[in-house]
């Protein structure tokens, strides 16, 4: 368990340094920030001056240098449009914003996902699983953010204003925008978990439960959704990435205050030290998901050993 | 095909099939496959759906009833045809700028398609290449491109997507391009994981001891073997694809106007919530019919071709 430990840190922090070093030389091959923060009227010296106020003047490896060796004190530089400290910046947007979005989608996309997922597979061929079925490749199939608009215009405009549209700060306002990140992944959750404990219904140890007497509510939730879980466990780490790089279209909607909108944002205006930062975050929760993944299958399946 | 000089056995396209993999027997394929199609009501209207947003695209100048991009701010934003103030020609009703939905759409179809098939090939064929040269030679190459594919799989899609097309800028081309790169990654872990199994497999061994070169064991042996589950995730790229350029295009940074792109379309509309809903309703369902057509094709042929991959994922 400690040398996977050790190997996996490894290899996450290699990960993030890639990313960091991707991130670092892409977003300069944008082009040039200090353009950007002049007024139209300046001219090349202007210019020239600002650049060598931002430090863009040295030479490119001098620039990762620095930049690298920053990175361990949490430094980012300072924003280009609002002249404060990036990391802070981005950690603000990341909570409460991005993580009460994220962390609301998950739940839900989670939680519902295992009654309808278990009620489709007992009932398969009936009515409710074709209807769950039907559902599940609807949401499955459209764009998030094309179902977050439908969502306003029927609470926010058919409705007249149910739910908020825009902005953020009540349980009111998280509803539309967590309903709309959630639906893709519980969609994919219920077919998981369908198709996951239509499997483990036919095994074995499922019978013998039946077969000792234990109640059909204590087989399906104690004897097979334990083993129809592993899969649901993988996705919803994953899915907890896609969601993360979903938020980037769903703030948007609605105009909701966190990271990946403060992301979207800073591309255009070329603010690196703010987009490094961002992505850099994004990497990191990345990377720590998929090592809490890893740990938990040995909690739900102790068959599997960590190496 | 099996009378060359390395065959074995147990090559390709021979009697002798494995139950684990599904290795390739093209007429009994043909046979399955039609039989399936027939008894899968699903895939009959996916295929069907696919065929009409085809035809769309490429009737897309006779179908349309206005130019796409021409400006009529006399006629802005006219309600569909059933609606009080709409009229017959302007079905879907009009944009902001007076221009003809339905024409928009029928063109937009041509976009959608278009970078979701070209941005799938180029993502499947560097993946596949990638993945048969990391799996058949394993060492130094296999660490090098797995190890990307990791730092790759940490970047938001999207954030990616946007930083490239920052840099390239945006147009047809790029977004085919960025979209086709991000993607490969896929493809080379599946080819891959499939080709280091297929290599340590007897019919393989055999080619090889009887002095086949790497390229001849590769191409006959291995590539026909990769081809079923590269097939079926390539279909659910596309259909992801479809949706990823609508997102780059609503988020303003996708195909350039005044083409018009239904994500482009999207991104009009949403300002308009109140007063043109159909500005933003129909490059939806657009959307959605066109990507549940290819899900519902993709889960046929998953059922078809790869029994092993699991349904739902």
């Amino acid at each position: 368990m400690r040398s996977f430990l050790f190997r996996r840190l490894l290899h996450a922090v290699f990960v993030i340094w890639g990313v960091v070093t991707v991130v670092f030389f892409l977003v300069r091959a944008t082009g040039d920030p200090a353009a950007f923060l002049v007024d139209q009227t300046a001219t090349q010296e202007e210019i020239a001056h600002m650049r060598r106020m931002l430090g863009l003047d040295r030479p490119l490896l001098a620039q990762y240098a620095d930049f690298l060796a920053a990175i361990p004190r949490g430094d980012f530089g300072t924003s280009l449009r609002e002249k404060r400290p990036a990391m802070p910046m981005v950690l603000e947007h990341l909570w409460p914003a991005t993580v009460e979005l994220s962390a609301a989608a998950l739940l839900l996309s989670t939680l519902l996902a295992i009654p309808l997922g278990v009620i489709s597979a007992t009932r398969r061929n009936r009515a409710a699983d074709h209807v769950s079925r039907i559902a599940s490749l609807l949401l499955q199939s459209m764009p998030s953010f094309w179902l977050g608009l439908m969502l306003i215009l029927l609470f926010a405009v058919e409705l007249g204003g149910l739910l908020p549209a825009y902005g953020s700060g009540s349980l009111r306002h998280l509803i539309l925008p967590a309903v709309t990140l959630a639906a893709a992944p519980l969609a994919q959750n219920v077919r998981l978990i369908r198709s996951g404990m239509l499997e483990v219904l036919q095994q074995d140890y499922v019978r013998t439960a039946r077969a000792k007497g234990v109640l059909e509510r204590g087989v399906i939730y104690r004897h097979a959704l334990r083993n129809a879980a592993i899969p649901v466990i993988t996705v919803a780490g994953l899915s907890l990435g896609f969601m993360l790089s979903g938020t980037v279209v769903i703030e948007t909607v609605f105009s909701w205050p966190g990271m990946g909108r403060l992301i979207v944002q800073a591309v255009p205006g070329r603010d690196f030290p703010v987009i490094q930062a961002g992505v850099f975050v994004f990497a990191v929760i990345f990377v720590v998901i998929n090592l809490l993944v890893d740990v938990l299958y040995t909690v739900v399946d102790p068959r599997v050993r960590l190496r | 095909m099996c009378s060359t000089r390395w065959s074995t056995r147990e090559c390709a396209c021979g009697d002798a099939r494995e139950p684990a993999t599904s290795t390739v027997h093209p007429g009994a394929l043909q046979v399955t496959w039609l039989m399936r199609l027939r008894s899968d009501a699903a895939a009959v209207i996916g295929l069907l759906v696919i065929t009409a947003t085809v035809l769309t695209a490429v009737f897309a100048p006779i179908l349309s009833p206005a130019d796409p991009i021409k400006n009529q701010l006399l006629e802005r934003l006219t309600p569909p045809m059933w609606v009080a103030g709409g009229t017959a020609r302007h079905p879907l009703g009009t944009d902001t700028l007076g221009r003809d939905v339905t024409s928009r759409l029928l063109y937009g179809a041509r976009v959608s398609l278009v970078v979701g098939v070209s941005a799938v090939v180029i993502a499947g064929l560097v993946g596949v290449v990638l993945g048969l040269l990391a799996g058949y030679y394993r060492g130094w190459l296999d660490d090098v491109l797995m190890r990307i594919g990791d730092v790759q799989l940490a970047f938001p899609v999207l954030v990616l997507a946007i930083a490239l097309l920052a840099v390239a800028g945006a147009s047809l081309l790029t977004v085919v391009l960025v979209l086709g790169v991000t993607g490969w990654i896929t493809y080379a872990r599946i080819v891959r994981g499939e080709t280091l199994s297929l290599a340590a497999r007897d019919f393989v061994e055999a080619a090889r001891a009887m002095g086949a070169p790497d390229r001849h064991v590769i191409w006959r042996h291995i590539v026909p073997n990769v081809l079923p589950p590269v097939t079926v995730v390539a279909t659910f790229s596309v259909a992801r694809v479809v949706i990823a350029e609508a997102s780059l295009s609503f988020l303003g940074l996708g195909i350039p106007p005044p083409a018009p792109s239904w994500g482009a379309m999207l991104d009009e509309g949403r300002n308009y919530l109140t007063t043109g809903w159909w500005l933003a309703l129909f490059p939806g369902l657009a959307i959605l019919f066109l990507v549940l057509g290819i899900n519902l094709v993709g889960d046929w042929l998953r059922d078809a071709l790869d029994p092993r991959l699991e349904r739902g994922m």
